[in-house]
């Protein structure tokens, strides 16, 4: 069974800028993948690779076991749901999500049906009629989904698509999508910047720096081990600390990174258990933020950010407190 | 009725000065087509007549000859500026490239360039290369000024295509043939009417570069003038003048409502 979309030392050059830089990576059939970095990472370069608006400079994309290099947009079996939607404003909603069947030459009631049918799988029945510009952004979003998905794509594309909507709305999206891929079993590959919407809806996850894949995995395992302070930043935020203070505080003489989660509070006179490390210091800054109070110790040599479950204790800014953490939640990277 | 403070009677009487002076003689046109009078116009007009318009129906052979030219002259240039056109503005819509702005105003050139100049540029050029006079050698004068009208109009028209909507068609299969035929061209095409019609209306009553282009041909308006130097059955010229006035004004007056309709509803009527 060959992967859904395989990468085989893939780089895409624009002239001197190497937006995608020697990339190997396989998606696997059924697949929930997500492609998170900062803008102008390769993410979205990668995704056009595989739909066929670019052509790699050099390497070999295969989907399905087929070669992919060379073949038109409009000869693969992939299809994309666009950052804007790019729907077709002179077409009915119906009419845009038959526009495939209709290239295809399908006759004219069965696509009507299969567009009625995928719309009502979107949760927009009774919408067929309207134009798109009398739709709300949500309801865009899903013309454009329906519009895709109607094709039976074997390799869904999805690029940065919500992030155009509203936080509720978003997250109400990011469940449905997820049960969509689930019901629909098609590997659909996702785009975005936004670490959240990616570790909660992908199987596995691929962060890009500067054209490159820095890392890919499970969302958990990348979260709890990152390899680089990169990723660490990046994906959720972190304590790197330098290779001498993480020797000194339960970890090994390398750039360490600790979730500002993993950190407790130790209260006056209590002695740290053994396997805890500790440190005190001065509050430089704590942010009230509902479910946690997010508070910046200073160091001689560094500071560490922890995030406090509310509601303990209240802490000011100025007074001095005493951190602790477990070692195992040192996590020691390759790079810094 | 006062219910609204209105111009003060100074500016009033400016515009109404203003629109008898551009339309009076438009009016006068119209009236001197009916009069009884051969001659000299005399006004007011002894008597009013329709003979006129049956002489220059039934008796006039003249007329028709001209009045063919025109109308093929500015089909012709229309289609050249249709197609031209509209690649010229499909070309030049997404390309970044050194020099771009400077390639549009060559475009947008010939419509700024005095007639005379492009006339006799032409005429130069036809005359190196021996190309003898001919309908085409008129068409093509025309085609570089309609070519203006068509291009600007499908840029406009253009630059309000989102790029993505392109590479979503090609994504659902469609290639580009279908591309064009069931995205691009259904969202152009009013502009495309519009530009087409004022090229129409511009090629038919053009004279000034007609007159370095044509040789011994005469379009409508190089008859009309000709009739006015040496006139006889004078108010047959008028009714002339009236046909020239509704072949060009109705397309004018459907390209405005047409582009304004556009506006409206970015496109998405129809």
């Amino acid at each position: 069974m060959p992967p859904a979309v395989s990468f085989q030392h893939v780089s895409r050059h624009f002239g001197h800028v190497k937006a995608v830089d020697d990339v190997s990576l396989d998606i696997f059939e059924g697949e929930f993948f997500a492609m998170l970095g900062p803008s102008g990472s390769g993410k979205t370069t990668c995704l056009r690779l595989i739909a066929g608006f670019e052509q790699p400079t050099s390497g070999h994309i295969e989907i399905f076991g087929e070669t992919a290099e060379g073949l038109p947009p409009y000869r693969r079996n992939v299809n994309t749901v666009f950052q804007d939607y790019a729907l077709f404003p002179h077409m009915t909603v119906g009419e845009n999500v038959a526009y495939g069947l209709m290239i295809k030459g399908v006759a004219r009631a069965e696509r009507e049906a299969k567009a009625l049918e995928t719309l009502a799988m979107v949760k927009l029945k009774g919408f067929d009629q309207r134009r798109p510009s009398q739709l709300s952004g949500g309801q865009r979003q899903r013309v454009a989904l329906a519009r895709a998905l109607v094709n039976q794509p074997k390799v869904l594309l999805l690029d940065e698509p919500l992030g155009a909507l509203d936080l509720k709305l978003r997250e109400q999206m990011q469940e449905e999508l997820k049960a969509l891929q689930k019901e629909l079993g098609i590997t659909f590959v996702l785009v975005t910047h936004d670490q959240g919407e990616a570790l909660s809806m992908a199987n596995r996850v691929a962060i890009f720096n500067e054209g490159k894949i820095v890392q890919a995995g499970p969302p958990a395992d990348v979260y709890e081990h990152p390899r680089s302070r990169f990723v660490a930043d990046f994906v959720g935020s972190s304590n790197v600390l330098p290779p001498e203070f993480a020797a000194a505080h339960g970890g090994t003489h390398a750039w360490t990174s600790l979730r500002p989660e993993k950190v407790r509070l130790v209260r006056a006179g209590e002695a740290l258990p053994a396997g805890q490390f500790g440190v005190s210091g001065r509050v430089a800054s704590a942010l009230y933020q509902g479910a946690i109070t997010r508070i910046a110790v200073e160091l001689n040599s560094t500071r560490i950010i922890a995030a406090i479950p509310t509601g303990m204790t209240t802490i000011q800014e100025g007074e001095t407190v005493a951190l602790a953490w477990d070692a195992c939640n040192l996590v020691a990277m390759e790079a810094a | 009725m006062r219910s609204e403070p209105g111009a003060s009677v100074p500016l009033k009487a400016a515009a109404v000065g203003g629109l008898l002076f551009l339309h009076l003689p438009l009016a006068l046109i119209f009236l001197y087509a009916f009069t009884t009078e051969e001659k000299s116009f005399q006004f007011p007009p002894p008597s009013l007549t329709l003979h006129w318009l049956s002489v220059a129906w039934f008796d006039r052979p003249d007329i028709w000859g001209p009045l063919w030219l025109s109308l093929k002259v500015a089909v012709l240039a229309t289609l050249i500026a249709l197609i031209l056109g509209t690649l010229a503005a499909a070309a030049l819509w997404r390309a970044r490239f050194f020099g771009k702005d400077s390639l549009s105003l060559l475009f947008i050139l010939p419509i700024a360039l005095p007639g005379i100049i492009t006339g006799i540029a032409l005429r130069s050029a036809f005359d190196i290369m021996s190309i003898p006079f001919s309908t085409w050698t008129i068409v093509l004068g025309h085609a570089t000024f309609c070519i203006v009208v068509v291009y600007n109009n499908a840029l406009a028209r253009f630059r309000r295509l989102s790029p993505s909507m392109i590479e979503a068609s090609v994504d659902l299969g469609a290639n580009g043939a279908q591309t064009f035929r069931h995205v691009i061209l259904p969202q152009i095409s009013s502009a495309l009417l519009a530009g087409g019609m004022l090229a129409f209306a511009l090629s038919f009553d053009e004279v000034i570069v007609t007159t370095f282009t044509a040789g011994q041909q005469a379009t409508l308006p190089i008859w009309m003038l000709n009739e006015l130097i040496r006139p006889r059955q004078r108010p047959v010229t008028n009714v002339v003048a009236m046909i020239v006035i509704a072949v060009t004004f109705l397309p004018i007056l459907a390209a405005y409502y047409l582009t304004r309709e556009g506006e409206h509803t970015g496109g998405s009527g129809r």
